[in-house]
């Protein structure tokens, strides 16, 4: 048993759902309870969709179980193929309908139905969301193309003369981070390229289109965590290949461009030339940049980016997300990056293998926990995370842009937001550098800092910001991240039972507490003083460095000397 | 219990598939009429209660047994709201759990041990059963006395169920009070006593403590308490009154310990809280002098903040699809307080008994009420579609959908975590329809 209060991934049957909600044409029978309903609401609420996801569930209840559970999966099967006329049926069970065995892909076969019914086997006591939806989406695929394949002896014939080279584009899914607009963004770059778009899979396409699979020419994998194992397949069964850069950064576009260029057969300049380093100067002869230009690379060159070398940032989320933003954050921003981790336990050696690159040791688990006290061990000045670390990072006052599922609602943003390609590369230098002090305003701050209308959060966040910049204190302060307070939920939607949430107590240990600074260790007031003048969130390091140095140095009374002793000697 | 025989003509139709359409009516009369559906359901477990549960009962953890998805389904719905560090947590059941009961009862001593060292703040846990731990048949009970043992007198551990196989969403609550019931200390003292059962808001609870002062009625406990330390006394001197409409397992446990049910209509808007407070009075003998001297001025405040809200709330048309129980008592005040009209009033379990003052105030309406007991989604969209309604009062699954098809909907679990009791929240409670509708006269969109 695994004790747990946030989980970054959900049960597998929610992957299942993820393909069914992109698909059209595809409806989802799922043999579950009733309050497994729930997961409507990650679809309706979280990421706005307009419709209900393709789902019935059979909802039995305890009076159902003496037998009558395989009836009501039949009945709930037959009535959704008569009221939602889909063209293939996916039917599975969640935990609890796993447990009652009832054979869901053999009931529905004894259904005759005409249409595909695709049996999903998703052990939800070992596996979780996104291994879910990778293998639901690997289902599909097989069962709907397998028909259509010649032999698997045949070659691939070649490409007509005169016929534009084509892909796939394999992995856009529900409730994915940014999937919407990246698709679009990709979906730019091939076009520069003259490459045509077969079939997106899963995002809008039907069972039919998936029969279409075969026809391009190679597959572009989008989200290795959904695709990768239907693009394993098809490059085995169907001799595609498939592309492995991920297109998140200018460095990783400007692969991704190469590598599909070479795929297709295509000449990749004109698209590079979109990626280049330098503003695009007026020139007679020049073409238009349509329809972007990357400002990342310009931006970064740009003095004021100076103040963002060697930023210290952790970085957690999934695989493709967590290994693309230490690359940009290393290579496009100049950060430093201290820590690098991910939840999905399939992708670790990946990650470890990016780790490795910085010099750091991967950070592997799915107990936030664990990841909030390796944020406060290293305290980093920026953290890229998931929902989860950017309450972490909240409590422990540390800036946070979100980089990864899990999300929230606010992280489907109305505007055009994509994560990769040109204007992907945009939109993030914009997003990191936002939580940050902007340059000339963090050496003000350093300068004036008794300056009553100096309040210790950047300015351009605005008051709401700095309300609860006392909180953040005190927790970046002690670490312990037993501060959270209803201040972290927004204030329209702050339920209105608990004033006693105030007094919610944590379920973590002190993580790092301050070492126990009142018993052996104390400040003079003048240190006490100077201390607060030192930016807020890097205010808990410099009071843990400077006991550490202190004890290490045999002080009982820390003076504003030792202050600044301890700030030398622990200098990068 | 009164069944207030003869008030309410019961019309009873079934229809179990959800292709039936809906059976009408022969000839239309002054009645509720109730339907019964069979089909998916649409609403959240009885874990979801833990939400507000672990909130107010302060010194309280709420452990569920149970899987992944229950663990996804409490960070879902509590998720959308809260992020706090919460008094709540899944042992989540795995592979090797299933291997073997023995191993699993092991697992969660581990477990619990673990947790109850981190949060010495801890008085009460509470083992929530989930459909997996009740499918293997993982004894909570058992395993609930022999943690008690070992962690006593510090912490005191009791279990329920929340499993969607037996309860849906506030039967959660039930579920829970009802496991604490035995707890609660015994009385013999034969001076009549108040109890009020089910959450409430703590401004709520702390108006009604005032209320019940000015009455007289010295002798009030509130039941859940908000330290686990407080349980309230049972005897058979003790009255109590039902603050929600979904106890019915609570108020059986207590009425074994010898306590007294007053039936009331529930204190939601002015003429429910008035009906509920005159049950008290009646029951401790208040004079109606001293009953309107206690009451006048806060029925006269609510009465004004309704008068507020009639004008935009009055001849629409309402649909409530059923959520927490609530629905018909909701359905009482929307009808007779505002004025809307009922398409039709579903409720995942109507509690005939406890409902009946309720009921004969809707029976009490020159119209039909149609009220639907259990559910058939689907069935019921379309009905819902086919009346487009002004306002659709339904869960969080549903509601952008039918926006999204032109209607106007105000989410039902906003309903359970407001504070809508008493009279000073009457205005408050219709608020929460006109939102909706005020707010599509406003987008120009
Ligand atoms: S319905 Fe059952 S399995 Fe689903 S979340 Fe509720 S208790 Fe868990
Ligand atoms: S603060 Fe609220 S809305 Fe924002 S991520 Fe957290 S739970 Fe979601």
């Amino acid at each position: 048993m695994q004790l747990t209060v946030w989980t970054y991934e959900g049960p597998p049957h929610v992957g299942a759902l993820r393909i069914a909600t992109a698909m059209q044409g595809v409806h989802y029978v799922l043999h579950a309870p009733q309050g497994d309903t729930y997961a409507d609401l990650l679809f309706t609420m979280i990421e706005r969709r307009p419709t209900r996801p393709p789902v019935s569930y059979t909802t039995f209840a305890a009076r159902d179980l003496g037998g009558n559970t395989a009836e009501a999966f039949k009945r709930t099967a037959r009535d959704a193929v008569a009221r939602y006329a889909p063209q293939a049926l996916l039917v599975g069970a969640s935990c609890t309908g796993e447990l009652i065995q009832d054979d869901p892909g053999g009931l529905a076969r004894a259904l005759g139905l005409s249409i595909p019914v695709i049996p999903l086997e998703l052990s939800a006591y070992q596996r979780k969301e996104n291994w879910g939806a990778a293998e639901t989406f690997y289902q599909l695929v097989r069962t709907l193309v397998e028909p259509v394949l010649p032999s698997p002896a045949t070659p691939r014939p070649p490409r007509a003369p005169g016929v534009a080279p084509s892909c796939n584009i394999l992995g856009p899914a529900a409730l994915g981070f940014r999937h919407r607009d990246d698709l679009v963004e990709v979906r730019r770059l091939l076009d520069a390229l003259g490459i045509r778009v077969n079939v997106v899979a899963p995002e809008g396409a039907t069972p039919a289109d998936l029969t279409r699979l075969p026809d391009a020419d190679f597959n572009v994998v989008l989200y290795p965590e959904i695709a990768s194992t239907a693009a394993a397949w098809l490059t085995r069964r169907a001799g595609q290949p498939a592309t492995t850069t991920i297109p998140i950064g200018i460095g990783a576009t400007r692969e991704f461009v190469e590598e599909v260029a070479r795929l297709a057969g295509v000449d990749p300049a004109p698209v590079l030339a979109r990626l280049a380093g330098l503003p695009p100067r007026r020139s007679a002869g020049a073409a238009p940049l349509a329809p972007a230009h990357a400002r990342l690379p310009w931006y970064s060159r740009s003095v004021d980016s100076t103040y963002l070398t060697g930023k210290r940032v952790f970085i957690f989320g999934d695989a493709t997300h967590a290994i693309a933003a230490a690359r940009m954050a290393s290579e496009e921003f100049g950060f430093t990056v201290v820590g690098l981790g991910t939840y999905a336990r399939e992708f670790a050696r990946d990650v470890r293998a990016a780790a490795a690159r910085y010099g750091l040791e991967a950070l592997i688990t799915d107990d936030y926990l664990e990841v909030e006290a390796k944020i406060a061990e290293l305290h980093p000045e920026l953290v890229l995370g998931t929902q989860m670390e950017r309450h972490t990072a909240k409590r422990l006052g540390v800036p946070c842009a979100v980089i990864s599922a899990p999300m929230h609602v606010q992280d489907f943003p109305a505007r055009y937001a994509p994560q990769m390609g040109i204007e992907g590369a945009n939109v993030i230098f914009d997003t990191w550098v936002h939580p940050l002090m902007m340059g000339l305003e963090e050496h003000l701050l350093t300068l004036f800092r008794e300056d009553f209308e100096f309040h210790e959060a950047p300015s351009h966040l605005g008051a709401a910001a700095r309300a609860p910049g006392a909180e953040a204190e005190r927790a970046a302060e002690s670490f312990a991240p037993s501060a959270a307070t209803t201040a972290s939920a927004p204030p329209d939607a702050a339920p209105s039972l608990p004033p006693s949430a105030a007094a919610a107590v944590s379920l973590t240990p002190p993580v790092a507490p301050a070492p126990a600074s009142s018993d052996t260790l104390s400040w003079s007031s003048e240190a006490e003083l100077e201390l607060k003048k030192i930016p807020f969130f890097v205010r808990g390091k410099a009071r843990r460095n400077t006991e550490r140095y202190a004890r290490e140095h045999g002080l009982a009374l820390i003076t504003v000397e030792d202050l600044y002793d301890a700030k030398a000697h622990f200098s990068r | 219990m009164s069944d207030l025989p003869g008030v309410i003509g019961v019309n009873l139709s079934t229809s179990d598939t959800a292709s039936a359409p809906p059976p009408a009516p022969a000839t239309p009369s002054r009645c509720v009429e109730i339907h019964h559906e069979r089909g998916q359901h649409q609403v959240f477990c009885g874990l979801t209660g833990i939400i507000w549960l672990h909130r107010k009962i302060q010194d309280a953890f709420f452990l569920v047994v149970g899987s992944r998805t229950c663990a996804h389904l409490m960070q879902s719905a509590a998720g959308v709201m809260i992020f706090a560090e919460p008094r709540f947590g899944t042992a989540i059941i795995e592979d090797r759990d299933l291997a073997g009961l023995a191993d699993a009862h092991r697992e969660l001593d581990r477990v619990v041990t673990r947790l109850l060292e981190r949060r010495p703040d801890i008085r009460m846990l509470f083992l929530v059963g989930s459909c997996p731990s009740e499918v293997i048949k993982l004894d909570l009970a058992r395993a609930a006395e022999r943690l008690s043992a070992t962690f006593s007198p510090r912490v005191r551990v009791v279990d329920y169920t929340g499993s969607g196989l037996e309860t849906s969403f506030t039967q959660g609550e039930d579920a829970c009070l009802a496991a604490l019931v035995p707890s609660l200390p015994a009385t013999t003292d034969t001076t009549p006593s108040l109890l009020v059962v089910g959450t409430l808001a703590d401004v709520v609870e702390d108006q009604f403590r005032r209320q019940f002062a000015a009455l007289g009625i010295a002798r009030v406990d509130f039941f859940p308490p908000r330290r686990s330390t407080e349980l309230p006394a049972v005897g058979p001197a003790t009255r109590f009154l039902l603050a929600q409409p979904f106890l019915r397992d609570t108020a059986q446990a207590l009425e074994r310990r010898g306590a007294t049910h007053l039936p009331a209509p529930f204190p939601l808007g002015a003429e429910g809280t008035r009906g509920w407070l005159q049950a008290a009075a009646d029951a401790f003998a208040v004079s109606p002098a001293t009953f309107t001297a206690a009451t006048a001025a806060a029925q006269d405040r609510a009465e004004r903040a309704l008068a507020h809200y009639r004008p935009q709330l009055a001849g629409k048309r309402v649909f409530l699809f059923p959520d927490s129980q609530l629905e018909p008592v909701l359905a009482r005040f929307l009808a007779r307080e505002l004025g809307m009209t009922l398409v039709e009033v579903g409720t995942p379990f109507l509690h005939r008994a406890h409902l009946a003052a309720d009921l004969a105030l809707l029976e009490a309406l020159p119209t039909t009420t149609r009220l639907t007991e259990g559910q058939d989604v689907d069935a019921q969209l379309d009905r819902c579609r086919a009346a487009r309604p002004d306002l659709v009062v339904c869960g969080l699954g549903l509601a952008n959908p039918l926006e999204a098809e032109g209607l106007t909907t105000k989410w039902s679990i906003e309903l359970v975590f407001s504070p809508i009791h008493g009279f000073d929240q009457a205005g408050d409670l219709a608020e929460l329809f006109a939102r909706p509708l005020l707010r599509r006269q406003r987008l120009a969109l």
